[in-house]
């Protein structure tokens, strides 16, 4: 699948920033005042960010108030309808926090929670659901979303330990999903033959495409110079997501800039790992197209 | 919108036969000309006479090669693909704005252009690459069957089909309601062995592909090798070749 950087940058940002609410919907830290401010900036401007980003991937933006009208089959039309219900829960407790330095709004605290980690659920479903994409289409593709979102709000509201230990978990379940994503497309049986119904003939191979240009379906659907350097990318990301930080949160005394400097690092890292989410994605369309 | 209608009774669709297409590409010179005049946005051209052309079809051939499983000689099959008007069409239920549609009364999957907003998940949630957006537009399309022909009732009766059905010189492509057994196109169905593409999907395509036929078994065994003809070389042409190899 093609990597689209709008889609890239909405499903990281988006999912740190409901992250970090799960994080102070629960109480940690709980702030009043300006510090409150600072959290619930970054947490609002991550998550409004990182949606508005996936507007830029719309082709047709004028009509995108249609999109929070499909929720009862569509799950980006639900975590749209979600994002905002969950930003608005969040939004009375936090004035509260800020302006009158009062908590007693915080009963709105577990419920945003609940609602931030439904809304990152949902985006994953977005994925999870295609059964076209073999490797999104696994119960471990919600499983890793939520992980990497509950690990980055931890980063997020400077919890270096609990976040130190959430992201070895984050490692454990990338590299599972990588390796079973290897797996995936092969797993489920189709190929030239299914795909084209002659494979009871014999063996099926594309002697011309239908078009010489590109298109719309191969320009989406088709990215493979991302897989010619999957291996090294997926170390990268690993130390990035990971490693280095993993080392700094626990061996490390706790600092701010300490904190800072875990926490660029794995977004690096987060945004490594989505590239390769979406570029080493094969489509079974493909197999209309591929050689083989 | 997005909600897919309780089976449709009538399940209008196309019959393929990949034994008669000869890859004309007469189908999507038609369907391209019909889809831009007509049922909503027109089907764009980008670039169309620079160095990196594409345009927007709802309909392509794509070409072939079986080798048969008992090494008879290879095979070439057209194969044009279009959107099958699957009966569970994934298209329709992951469109958030219901801008993705398919018709109860007949079963057609169309596409609202004034809600779409070209998110483009439509098209990834087909397995067949039958959606395409256009990059003029910005919305999506697909194949309408030509519900702007079908039921249209100031053309003669004998276009009343689509149009890439009406344009077919070998006869390949067949329209009909496949959802009534006692059809046309539901009795070619039964007696050609059709088929639906990626089945494993669980999608229902209506559309079904009729297999090319088996090839003639005459001539089995395979030609004997041609005597060679060529001499060898005399004269100065001769000489010539000894003194090439000798070098």
């Amino acid at each position: 699948m093609h990597p689209a950087p709008s889609v890239i940058v909405f499903t990281s940002i988006s999912g740190l920033g409901f992250g970090l609410f799960m994080w102070l919907g629960l109480g940690f830290p709980s702030f009043t005042g300006m510090a409150a401010f600072g959290v619930y900036f970054m947490a609002y401007a991550l998550s409004v960010g990182g949606l508005l980003s996936s507007v830029l991937h719309l082709a047709n933006k004028k009509n995108a108030i249609y999109a929070f009208s499909q929720w009862q089959t569509s799950w980006l039309s639900r975590e749209g309808i979600l994002s905002v219900i969950a930003l608005f829960t969040f939004a009375p407790m936090a004035i509260a926090q800020i302006f009158f330095a009062s908590d007693s709004l915080n009963w709105l605290g577990p419920i945003g929670s609940a609602l931030a980690l439904i809304t990152v659920f949902s985006t994953s479903m977005i994925y999870a659901q295609l059964k076209t994409i073999p490797r999104w289409h696994m119960p471990l593709t919600p499983v890793l979303y939520l992980t990497y979102a509950i690990a980055g709000g931890a980063l997020l509201s400077m919890q270096a330990k609990v976040a130190g230990v959430l992201l070895i978990v984050v490692l454990a379940l990338q590299w599972a999903y990588w390796t079973m994503g290897d797996k995936r497309l092969a797993e489920t049986g189709s190929d030239k033959g299914t795909a084209t119904g002659l494979g009871s003939i014999g063996k099926v191979r594309m002697f011309e495409s239908a078009h010489t240009a590109r298109n719309y379906i191969l320009d989406e659907m088709f990215f493979t110079v991302g897989r010619k350097h999957s291996q090294k990318l997926r170390m990268i990301s690993t130390v990035l997501i990971g490693v280095v930080p993993v080392l700094m949160l626990l061996l490390l005394p706790v600092s701010m800039p300490m904190a800072i400097a875990a926490l660029l690092i794995h977004v690096a890292g987060v945004l490594t790992s989505r590239w390769l989410f979406f570029a080493e994605a094969e489509h079974v369309v493909s197999l209309y197209y591929s050689r083989g | 919108m997005t909600k897919l209608p309780s089976e449709s009774k009538k399940k209008l669709g196309l019959v393929i036969d990949l034994d008669t297409c000869v890859g004309c590409h007469g189908c999507v010179t038609a369907c391209k000309g019909w889809n831009t005049q007509n049922y909503g946005a027109p089907l764009s051209d980008i670039d169309a006479y620079g160095a990196d052309p594409e345009g927007t079809f709802l309909n392509r051939v794509f070409n072939y090669e079986i080798e048969p499983k008992d090494g008879g000689p290879a095979q070439a099959v057209h194969f044009p693909k279009s959107c099958l008007h699957c009966e569970d069409a994934p298209c329709v239920t992951v469109c958030p704005t219901g801008a993705s549609y398919k018709r109860a009364e007949d079963g057609i999957v169309l596409v609202n252009e004034d809600r779409c907003i070209g998110c483009g998940l439509c098209a990834w949630s087909c397995p067949y690459g039958a959606r395409e957006l256009d990059r003029d537009a910005g919305v999506m399309k697909k194949c309408t069957l030509c519900v702007d022909r079908i039921y249209n009732e100031n053309l003669p009766e004998e276009d009343r089909v689509p149009a890439c059905v009406r344009t077919c010189p070998a006869g390949a492509r067949h329209f009909g309601d496949l959802g009534d057994p006692e059809s046309d196109v539901s009795k070619l169905v039964a007696e050609r062995g059709g088929m639906d593409l990626m089945p494993e999907q669980g999608t229902k395509p209506v559309n079904k592909y009729l297999p090319p036929r088996p090839k003639d078994t005459l001539d089995k065994t395979p030609p004997k090798a041609l005597e060679t003809v060529a001499e060898e070389p005399k004269g100065f042409l001769g000489w010539l070749d000894k003194a090439l190899e000798k070098l």
